[in-house]
């Protein structure tokens, strides 16, 4: 153990792997050093345990329908109560969570290479291309977000995989932004001068060498904006529009126990609830993990 | 010099680091009358630190410890932080270095003035402009009515230290601390500073404690020399007998500064001994 | 530079003639690149609704005559429209009409958009008008106190209330608050702006509850609409309090070490005014960027609160028109929503001129 964190906290790391894990180990003991961040972190690992486990840890199937038991309240045979059809909420929501998951999973990858893609080409290219791009950067940012996925998803139709389409096409703005940021204080630096004049090509620089170092900035934002993408996810789950009954997502969920909220709270309560404990806990991470990148807040 | 201005004894600041609490003053004594008392030292030396602290300005996490502190008999320690701060600006005043930063840039000058003077005169709005106006034009600042509608950032270096001092002058403190006030600034303007510093305090009977790195200019200036070295004071002698300075730090600081039409194939690098700062 | 007397520095700015000829070149040249900004990123918004509306949709008619129309009724729609044109000549034709006010009819109300969008507007005004002011009068205080008290308890704990801000689904937020405040206790009003009571005698003359009842005399009327409209306003001002608070703290501690602030303190000012007068005065600018920001994200948040709350503006309008498949209505509050977006945007940077005396 003590020769294994002397390996990761050397000064003089041997390799490059070595240099990466030290760093990735300091600043994971920074983020746990950091209360609010752990709790973040535990509860982000709770849930993808939760949803690894789901058929395991849920004591009935999402869609088990059980009419003589409609409407239930909590209690110990079914602790989040029930819904409308008798089906068990608590089941409902730990397999919601596998949901929920993809969702925000499907979203990142794919906003991030479309960010990472426009970004660095007009950060690299410069000169028209450079301003074409931001300008369309520019006008997506003009939109707020909901009400662009909101426009877009009426235009492609309901369902889980336009929420996810949606939801990219609305995110990605912030990291062209970025990532160009990030390109054009490297493309002046001499070793891209140097790969230049050992005759690499534009693709190759863009993707041997700008691409690996605008990266990592780019996914520490981005789990800034997961919490983000799970509430645009649920809202538009909310308005019906993501994914479909019966599926047991939690904004679609939240959506069915309106109807019952004066007298039976739970249905609308639990689901609701589940959403603003995942996204609480994807922005502690996230605000630990500004701490942690930034280096003016240090010693603060 | 009977009963001194300011007195301080043991005098401590600390900052929390990596390796447990680091002092940046170690336990430094001196005392101040109505005289001018220059500090002088390297950056670091812990010059701003001391002024900082008489004024209870050291931020958060630094702490301040000394076994005596009074201003004018009265025991500094163990002011509330409330009177303490009332002692601010009222009977010690502090110019600070550079005043493209030390002045609120979004306040006008004649703002700034105003606000002084009616937080320690009860003036009116109109009467304390009146005053404003008359304190620049204390400081020789030309045509003083037309400066105090300007903010900071439309005059210049020289003219913003003036109206700082200005400022800092306005409640008429007894004790005024000047933290490097002419570094910031071209050493043209720096001389005419300096006299009107001088004729103010010397008109008001104030006494003055002068920070610099500048050894002929504190020698030129002040009464007295304090020299700094580490967060200790390793020499304190009068200003004229600078050049009869015993220790070899001194020593060495004024075999750095360049004569003129004195000729020297290399300027010599100061010699510093670990064991100044643990004397 | 070696300047002979600092007062030469005076005599060079007594020559105001050529700079404020500089100065107002500068001007021209701002406002002129803030026109064009401006222009380009209207022109960007249409082609992005252009886009949604007539490329994305497999079937680009559905949302304008329907989905049990005769094929007759089909093909006339479609000449009207133009879809037999080439995809540049539709899209001028879209250009010109909306920059003619035509933003199409709603098949649900069957009026022209831009008529319905007028009506439902004021609404979702005096919404995110009221939640800024909650936002803003809680917010900036907030901020203020985390930042001075860095690093202990009291910024802990406001750390914890701002991030739950961020995390909350506002919808699900607005529906426990009509639980509790609503069902439960009977604090305040139910979904609506307003009683059906009053419903039908109070003139809308300015679409906004709370002034049109005042204008009425209406106290009752007043106190009515204020009891319906302080829900839902403090939802989404709790949004707007956890952005505004953030970004309070932020910016004071980036001042909080500058050496005006030691000079004020030398001064022997009060630590309230040092806070209050000075820090606050320099991070004006950008909080009101922070504010303008907050208020439009508020538009996004409206549309969530507005389904919950029944409130009848264009958050409201769009999820109404979704669910009657009415893509011209959603484009068309799309549309205005992104204008207003620009406004927004277009005015924090005027203002930005009007208070920093260093931008003038």
């Amino acid at each position: 153990m003590s020769t294994l964190s002397a390996w990761l906290t050397t000064a003089t790391p041997a390799s490059r792997a070595q240099a990466r894990a030290g760093r990735f180990y300091r600043g994971t003991l920074a983020l746990l050093a950091n209360p609010l961040a752990a709790v973040g972190l535990v509860l982000v690992a709770l849930l993808l345990l939760v949803a690894l486990f789901a058929p395991v840890l849920a004591p009935y199937a999402p869609d088990a329908q059980d009419l003589a038991q409609r409407l239930q309240p909590p209690s110990a045979a079914h602790p989040f109560g029930t819904d409308q059809l008798g089906r068990d909420i608590l089941s409902r929501v730990i397999w919601g969570s596998r949901i929920t998951l993809v969702i925000v999973a499907l979203a990142a990858v794919t906003v991030a290479p479309i960010g990472l893609a426009i970004g660095i080409v007009a950060g690299y290219r410069g000169g028209w291309v450079d301003r074409v791009l931001m300008r369309v950067t520019d006008v997506f940012m003009a939109f707020p977000r909901l009400v662009l996925a909101l426009a877009l998803v009426a235009a492609l139709g309901p369902g889980i995989e336009n929420a996810i389409i949606a939801i990219a096409a609305t995110a990605w703005p912030p990291y062209a932004r970025l990532a160009r940021a990030e390109t054009l204080t490297l493309r002046r630096q001499d070793f891209i001068a140097a790969a230049r004049l050992q005759g690499a090509s534009h693709g190759r620089i863009l993707l041997r060498h700008i691409l690996p170092l605008t990266i990592s900035t780019v996914l520490a934002r981005l789990t800034l904006d997961l919490a983000g993408m799970i509430l645009i996810a649920a809202g538009l789950g909310f308005l019906g529009l993501g994914a479909q009954p019966p599926s047991p997502e939690w904004g679609a969920m939240v959506a069915t126990g309106r109807e019952f909220l004066t007298d039976q709270w739970w249905v609308a309560t639990m689901p609701g609830a589940a959403i603003f404990l995942v996204s609480l806990a994807f922005n502690l991470i996230g605000d630990g993990l500004r701490d942690v990148l930034d280096p003016r807040s240090q010693g603060r | 010099m009977s009963t001194p201005l300011l007195e301080v004894r043991g005098l401590r600041v600390a900052f929390p680091g990596q390796e447990g609490l680091r002092e940046v003053v170690r336990g430094i004594s001196f005392t101040v009358g109505c005289e001018k008392v220059g500090i002088v030292g390297e950056s670091g030396s812990g010059k701003s630190m001391t002024a900082r602290a008489i004024l209870d300005l050291i931020p958060p996490p630094g702490r301040v410890s000394a076994d005596r502190l009074t201003f004018a008999g009265q025991d500094l320690t163990r002011l509330k932080p409330g009177e303490r701060t009332r002692l601010r600006g009222r009977r010690i005043a502090m110019v600070l270095q550079d005043p493209r930063h030390a002045l609120n840039p979004v306040m006008t000058i004649g703002a700034q003035l105003a606000e002084t003077f009616r937080l320690h005169h009860r003036l009116s709005r109109g009467e304390a402009r009146r005053r404003s106006i008359e304190a620049l034009d204390a400081v020789h600042i030309r045509d003083p009515e037309r400066v105090v509608r300007l903010y900071p950032h439309e005059i210049s270096g020289g003219m913003g230290q003036r109206a700082m001092i200005a400022m800092m002058l306005a409640p008429g403190p007894e004790l005024l601390l000047a933290d490097e006030p002419t570094s910031a600034l071209d050493a043209t303007v720096e001389a005419g500073i300096l006299e009107t510093l001088d004729e103010l305090v010397t008109a008001r009977g104030m006494g003055l404690v002068l920070v610099s790195h500048d050894l002929d200019l504190v020698a030129a200036f002040c009464d007295r020399v304090l020299v700094f070295y580490a967060g200790r004071i390793v020499e304190e002698l009068p200003a004229r007998d600078l050049a009869q300075a015993r220790h070899p730090y001194t020593q060495g600081l004024l075999a750095c500064v360049p004569r003129l039409g004195e000729r020297r194939r290399e300027l010599p690098v100061l010699r510093r001994d670990p064991s100044w700062a643990a004397s | 530079m070696a300047v002979a007397s600092e007062q030469d520095g005076l005599a060079g700015l007594t020559e105001e003639e050529p700079r404020a000829h500089g100065a107002l070149r500068r001007l021209l040249g701002r406002v002129l690149s803030v026109i064009v900004s401006v222009v380009l990123t209207v022109f960007g918004l249409l082609v992005v609704t252009f886009f949604i509306g007539r490329v994305v949709p497999v079937d680009p008619l559905l949302a304008v005559v329907g989905d049990r129309a005769p094929e007759h009724v089909r093909v006339q729609a479609a000449v009207e429209l133009g879809l037999d044109l080439p995809l540049w000549r539709q899209f001028l034709r879209y250009l010109s009409e909306i920059l003619q006010g035509d933003f199409g009819n709603s098949v649900l109300s069957g009026q022209p958009v831009l008529t319905d969008i007028a009506r439902f507007f004021p609404a979702t005004l005096e919404l995110a008008t009221v939640a800024t002011l909650i936002g803003v009068c809680l917010g900036v205080p907030l901020g203020v106190l985390a930042a001075t008290r860095h690093g202990r308890w009291q910024d802990q704990v406001i750390r914890v209330v701002a991030l739950a801000g961020y995390s909350v689904p506002v919808f699900w937020l607005g529906l426990v608050g009509l639980l509790v405040f609503y069902a439960e206790l009977g604090w305040v009003a139910g979904p609506g702006r307003i009683d059906v009571v009053y419903e039908y005698s109070i003139e809308p003359v300015t679409g906004l509850m709370l002034v049109d009842t005042l204008l009425a005399g209406d106290h009752a009327a007043f106190l009515d609409a204020f009891w319906h409209l302080i829900l839902p306003a403090s939802v989404l001002g709790y949004l707007s309090l956890a952005y505004i608070t953030r970004m309070t703290r932020s910016l004071m501690l980036a001042e909080l070490g500058q050496e005006y602030v030691i000079a004020a303190r030398v001064k022997g000012l009060p630590e309230r005014l040092v806070i209050w007068r000075h820090v606050l005065g320099n991070i004006m600018v950008p909080l009101i960027t922070t504010v303008a920001l907050s208020y439009a994200y508020l538009l996004e948040g409206a549309v969530l609160t507005e389904t919950v709350f029944a409130w009848p503006g264009l958050g409201l309008y769009i999820t109404q028109s979704l669910f009657s498949a009415d893509l011209t209505a959603v484009l068309g509050a799309t549309i205005v929503i992104g204008l207003v977006f620009i406004g927004l945007n277009l005015l924090s940077d005027l203002l930005y001129t009007l208070v920093d005396p260093r931008a003038r």
